[in-house]
């Protein structure tokens, strides 16, 4: 027991999760729209997305949370996911190189089992944060 | 500005199956390259009984397989235009993998006003069980309305 938990990556202060996807196109957000179900036209519609005020189509939220999700089953497996939550800070523009972080922030027990928490960020190329959130894993 | 009378009030239930080739359109277009989402040997490695979905899958299968995904907008009277996405949350309490059959049962649980009325927020809750009958999520999602 103590020797699994000097090799845990699972402790507080640990930079778990360290990302960078793709910038993000508008062949992108029409896959996603395909992909995801969310056929909101704002995201893929330059027509629509300046009739509802806005200069450009911008992507959906959700495409971000993805990344951040991706993320994070890199370094946890999913089925050790216990919950998953992120606030949606600032729209992300076309172009947007996103970078997604995490770090440990607490050790805790719940419903019998000992779990991480892992707090989150996605920030694009100029370091603005677009999603903030966390995880909390089973370990 | 947002109807409030739909406070409380159900969504119709969403039933929506985990097909493995629309799943793979979505692995594909997010780059997946985790073993454990494509091939079904690395998924039992890892102690499931089939390929799982990827974290914020369940938000896309209740929107695939929904009738009308914007339905819940005119319930409210508000234009698709004018939404943005505020939170969004996913607890889960067993995994959901290739071949299985969910049901999503949503309701509208909280209208608030923010910014002196220039934004409404709006709350809704999804209750997410399996073909079994197991409660597998619940999913939380805001909306933010443009007023």
């Amino acid at each position: 027991m103590s020797h699994s938990e000097t090799v845990s990556p699972f402790t507080v202060g640990e930079r778990l999760v360290e990302k960078t996807f793709p910038p993000i196109t508008r062949h992108l957000l029409a896959l996603y729209c395909g992909a995801s179900g969310d056929r909101n036209p704002i995201h893929v519609d330059i027509d629509f997305a300046k009739k509802a005020g806005f200069p450009d189509v911008f992507s959906h939220g959700m495409l971000v949370m993805a990344m951040l999700g991706q993320s994070l089953t890199d370094v946890v497996p999913p089925a050790r996911m216990r919950r998953f939550s992120t606030r949606f800070a600032a729209i992300t523009q076309l172009g947007a190189r996103i970078t997604c972080e995490g770090a440990v922030t607490e050790i805790l027990e719940a419903d019998g089992e000992r779990r991480a928490r892992i707090a989150l960020t996605a920030k694009d190329e100029a370091g603005e944060t677009k999603l903030s959130g966390e995880a909390i894993v089973a370990i | 500005m947002v109807d409030r009378s739909a406070l409380g009030r159900a969504l119709p239930t969403v039933h929506a199956e985990v097909e493995k080739g629309r799943l793979r359109f979505f692995l594909d277009t997010m780059g997946e390259k985790n073993p454990v989402f494509r091939d079904p040997s690395a998924a039992q490695a890892a102690g499931l009984d089939a390929t799982p979905i990827p974290p914020t899958y369940l938000f896309c299968l209740e929107m695939m397989d929904s009738e009308d995904p914007f339905a819940f907008l005119e319930m409210l009277d508000v234009d698709i235009g004018r939404i943005l996405h505020g939170e969004q949350s996913f607890d889960y309490h067993a995994p959901v993998v290739a071949g299985d059959r969910l049901a999503f049962e949503s309701r509208i649980s909280d209208i608030v006003d923010k910014k002196g009325g220039a934004l409404t927020l709006v709350t809704v809750e999804t209750r997410v069980t399996s073909q079994t009958g197991r409660h597998v999520a619940d999913v939380m999602r805001s909306i933010v309305v443009r007023n």
